[in-house]
């Protein structure tokens, strides 16, 4: 096996037990803020080259809120690391009982295209945080991003106990043959199924942030301007190409006339008459793509946008309208600039429809009537949700950030990072004195030792009186 | 026997009724579970009894009172666990709710094991109806009298459609395997559990695995051995030694290996007496297959102690090895029995990486009054869950998340853990329409007054926690105002 040395030299690394001590975590942790400053100019180059990211995005994506995860963690990792006393029963109260928190090991970080420096180094953060060695395998189809990443990140990072590997789909394939302690994957659930079913052969836990079709259901009773722009800017941010984008709209015939000239406005407004000249537009990651979403396009009815151009791999803000559950563009995860408008006849009917499919990673509702927003909540089920807003629950460290079914399982984003990449490890530390009590445990069993072992360990429901 | 199918579709149908959302339902359902542990022990106990010869007295306190302490503790948290919990905001999101959702999953298959054939298949179904979802419970089938125990009560106190209880043996949790589940939690050996996750992958089912290996024991020259050994004595020889938690071997200094035989014979002879065959508190192995693979491991060891069988009644006397070297086949598998072997080391840092050459245990042990070697066994080591200077315990403090690390396992239970590996944790914001002013910084066409707008709202700098809320929020409505202004 082609990494099966590398994997080793890490696994020993990591027996060392070097990745352990919090001083060695942060100067690995600061070592990888001073690459996100040294080489942001870098970063905005080549997730520019790859698919024409626009600057603006490609700060607040690949630094800001890299920056953010990473000044989070250092705030609090000694907090984090520290071991967590928890509530005792009677029979342990003279003990000291705690969750510690173990790395695991050595960690693989499987990263996408989409996002290419976000998507490996905000679990990179964590996994390091918690003490880990870690292999990252950045995308193969952003190749610029990839080289700089596979080129420069290792000089930043102490060599024995991180490398990155840069892998076409067979040699992942070849890399997941290897035992790893904990595999962390962002993608599309076909892979995720391949990728789980490689963790099983050597039972590790798994993290898979994957997607799905996001509902973005619209009432009535709205201020259509704002929700034009939020949605606008969701959907057509890095060209559509992020997995928490809202994939599609449901709203009622008369919400679709009224989203329509809105959202018109709002494109006009963000990347002018043209947006194939506008600076803030991105383009599709490769041709392979474009294709895919070229052949969306004939869903019901183009309202705005529709113009492309292969060479460029540039596919115009599109809003689709009158489309009917059964066109393409309602079979897949569209992951690009087109927005389809399906029409439903009132909120009962969006919900039953977002129910019918598999859950999304995130639903979102629009709507000025609170309590709308909070049926569309209750009565349906995603990784996440975001009420009037789309994007925005992700930039909270403090939420946790995975899928739900089909869209993924496990969690990540702020302490939620640290705590993936750890083992909760249940700890008794027990007084060697104090035998009499254990007495009552040991053989030979009476009914008079049980009474006092069911006395000193029982949980009691609160409010049930024994006087009475 | 009907079709899985048909079982786990009806169980998604009763779920997707949305009647186990409420928690009034869900407290009936869990009050009814203790009326029929209350109500039906004897019946229970007598199953346990005939599967693993265990008597009364063990089996209510293996089990039964783990499971009521359960029962009890969901029930008063219930409400606690399952509301949304508000999360910390940032300065954009301020004027927001931000809240964790606690929601259950779906359908759960419960896979129970055959050592402690109640508890182990009704303390996660105690969790997964807490966390309101709909479970399909699939004991054991080696434990044969309380599998079907469970089967027959289970119907009588719960939800029919919501909670049915298939049996079989491999052939139909094979087929069982192949539904859709949202969630699986088996306990038992890897070799299965590696199946378990292969058959979960094709599903993105996520797993809880509650598997087992060899739980190594360490005791220290500073300890008081009696005592130490006592503690050893009680939780190796428990069940006949078939505890996913036993102590499976103990790693000492050769100048102390005698006396921990010696103490340990003490031992024996207080818990079992003169003649252990005759006991009514030592167990059993469950069955012929298992009994002749431990009497297998026995095959040219030293035997300090015990070592006589009786195939008939599949008993096993308390036996003690010594001397035993690592490339023995007693050291190859989980011995699940009551053999004990003792492995000689020259110092705690070899018994470290004697335990770190091998495959992570489910729990580890380690005996000693200097504090500090504890510390240091438990930091250079990895395992599922530890206790220190006894053995067995960890288990019983339902606040201690229990479960495995590598082969042992992956994901735990037990207590609030129970909870939350049923739920899925639903990250809500829900924002305000109005207020668009701020949203304009973020909108195309973009500009570097932008950027340094979103930086000042989003970056940590600093622990904006010290500047006080007051003091934010009026940065907040400053920036917003400013922002609209040179925005518009």
């Amino acid at each position: 096996n082609p990494y099966a040395e590398l994997v080793a030299r890490l696994r020993a690394a990591w027996l060392s037990g070097k990745t352990r001590p919090m001083e060695y975590r942060v100067a690995q942790l600061e070592a990888l803020g001073r690459f996100l400053d040294e080489k942001k100019q870098e970063i905005l180059e080549a997730t520019a080259l790859d698919m024409g990211k626009p600057r603006f995005e490609a700060e607040f994506s690949e630094i800001i809120l890299c920056k953010n995860e990473l000044h989070e963690t250092l705030n609090n990792l000694s907090h984090w690391m520290k071991d967590e006393h928890v509530y005792k029963n009677t029979a342990t109260r003279l003990d000291s009982a705690f969750i510690r928190k173990d790395p695991y090991g050595v960690v693989l970080i499987i990263a996408p295209w989409n996002y290419p420096i976000h998507l490996f180094l905000v679990p990179l953060i964590g996994a390091i945080a918690a003490g880990n060695c870690v292999i990252v395998k950045p995308s193969e189809m952003t190749k610029n991003s990839e080289k700089l990443v596979a080129e420069v990140l290792p000089n930043y990072l102490d060599k024995d106990c991180f490398a990155v590997v840069t892998a076409s789909v067979q040699e992942t394939t070849r890399l997941l043959e290897n035992k790893f302690d904990y595999i962390f994957y962002t993608g599309i659930p076909s892979v995720g199924r391949i990728i789980m079913t490689a963790a099983a052969k050597h039972l590790t836990p798994v993290t898979l942030e994957l997607g799905g079709k996001n509902p973005c259901y619209v009432s009535d009773t709205c201020d259509v301007q704002n929700v034009a722009q939020r949605v606008a800017w969701g959907r057509f941010f890095n060209a559509g190409q992020t997995c928490i984008a809202p994939d599609y709209i449901l709203c009622s015939v008369e919400m679709q006339e009224k989203l329509v000239v809105a959202l018109s406005k709002v494109v006009n407004d963000f990347y002018g008459s043209n947006p194939r000249e506008s600076p803030d537009f991105g383009r599709i990651v490769g041709d392979k793509q474009f294709q895919r979403l070229y052949a969306l396009l004939c869903s019901g009815q183009v309202a705005i946008g529709g113009e492309t151009d292969e060479a460029e791999r540039y596919i115009a803000p599109t809003v689709l309208v009158d489309v009917l559950p059964s066109d393409p563009v309602m079979q897949e995860e569209i992951f690009g600039p087109i927005l389809p408008i399906v029409t439903v006849a009132n909120m009962d009917e969006a919900i039953d429809f977002i129910n019918s499919r598999e859950r999304p990673l995130v639903v979102y509702a629009f709507s000025s009537n609170s309590k709308v927003v909070n049926q569309v909540l209750e009565r349906t089920s995603s990784g996440g949700f975001c009420g009037n807003d789309t994007l925005m629950h992700v930039t909270l460290t403090s939420l946790p950030f995975g899928g739900i079914g089909s869209s993924g399982l496990g969690k990540y984003h702020g302490k939620f990072t640290f705590d993936t990449f750890s083992h909760h490890r249940g700890c008794l530390h027990r007084n060697m004195g104090m035998e009499v009590f254990n007495a009552l445990r040991y053989p030979p069993y009476t009914q008079q030792k049980l009474g006092m072992v069911r006395a000193a360990s029982e949980v009691k429901r609160k409010g049930t009186c024994t006087l009475l | 026997m009907e079709k899985m199918q048909q079982v786990v579709g009806r169980a998604r149908a009763a779920f997707n009724s949305g009647r186990c959302r409420s928690l009034e339902f869900r407290l009936q359902q869990l009050k009814a579970l203790e009326r029929m542990v209350q109500e039906k022990e004897k019946e229970i106990l007598a199953a346990i009894k005939a599967d693993l010869h265990k008597c009364g007295h063990n089996a209510y306190s293996h089990e039964l009172l783990g499971v009521l302490g359960e029962l009890a503790l969901a029930m008063d948290k219930l409400p606690s666990w399952a509301a949304p919990q508000p999360v910390k905001k940032n300065l954009l999101t301020m004027r927001d709710e931000a809240y964790i959702c606690p929601e259950p999953l779906g359908v759960v298959l419960i896979i129970g094991a055959w050592n402690y054939p109640f508890v182990l298949v009704m303390q996660p179904l105690i969790g997964a109806i807490a966390a309101g979802n709909a479970v399909v419970v699939k004991p054991s089938e080696i434990s044969e009298n309380t599998a079907r125990l469970v089967a027959d009560l289970l119907p009588q106190y719960l939800d029919r459609e919501l909670y049915p209880v298939v049996t079989g043996g491999v052939p139909e949790t094979t087929e069982l395997l192949t539904q859709r589940f949202d969630h699986i939690l088996y306990t038992g050996n890897s070799a299965v559990g590696k199946i378990v996750m292969a058959a979960a992958a094709k599903h993105l089912t996520p797993v809880t695995l509650e598997l087992g290996g060899k739980s190594p024991c360490y005791i220290d020259k500073d300890c008081d051995l009696a005592v130490a050994c006592r503690r050893i004595t009680w939780g190796k020889y428990m069940n006949c030694g078939q505890t996913c938690i036993a102590p499976d071997y103990i790693l000492c200094d050769p100048s102390i290996q005698s006396k921990v035989v010696e103490n340990i014979k003490a031992a024996l002879q207080e818990f079992y007496g003169e003649d252990v065959k005759s006991s009514p508190d030592y167990e059993r192995i469950i069955n012929k297959r298992h009994f002749k693979r431990i009497v297998g491991l026995l095959e040219g060891q030293k035997i300090a102690h015990g070592g006589q069988t009786d195939e008939a009644s599949c008993f096993i006397a308390p036996t003690i090895l010594t001397d035993v070297s690592p490339e023995s086949k007693v050291m190859e598998e989980e011995i699940f029995g009551p053999v004990l072997p003792i492995l000689t080391v020259k110092s705690v840092d070899e018994a470290i990486e004697f335990i770190n050459r091998r495959e992570k245990p489910l729990a580890l042990y380690v005996f000693s009054n200097n504090k500090k070697l504890i510390k240091r066994v438990i930091s250079q080591t990895s395992s599922g869950g530890v206790t220190g200077n006894d053995v067995i315990m960890h288990f019983f403090l339902s606040t201690l998340p229990f479960g495995g690390v590598g082969n042992s396992g992956m994901g735990a239970y037990h207590g609030k853990h129970s909870f939350e590996t049923f739920s899925h944790r639903r990250a809500c914001l829900i924002k305000d329409l109005k207020m668009e002013g701020t949203n304009k910084l973020r909108y195309p066409p973009s500009s570097q007054k932008k950027v340094d707008w979103a930086k000042f709202f989003l970056l940590k700098r600093f622990n904006k926690g010290r500047m006080g809320l007051a003091i934010l929020a009026l940065l907040g409505i400053v920036a917003a105002v400013v922002i609209k202004v040179s925005f518009t």
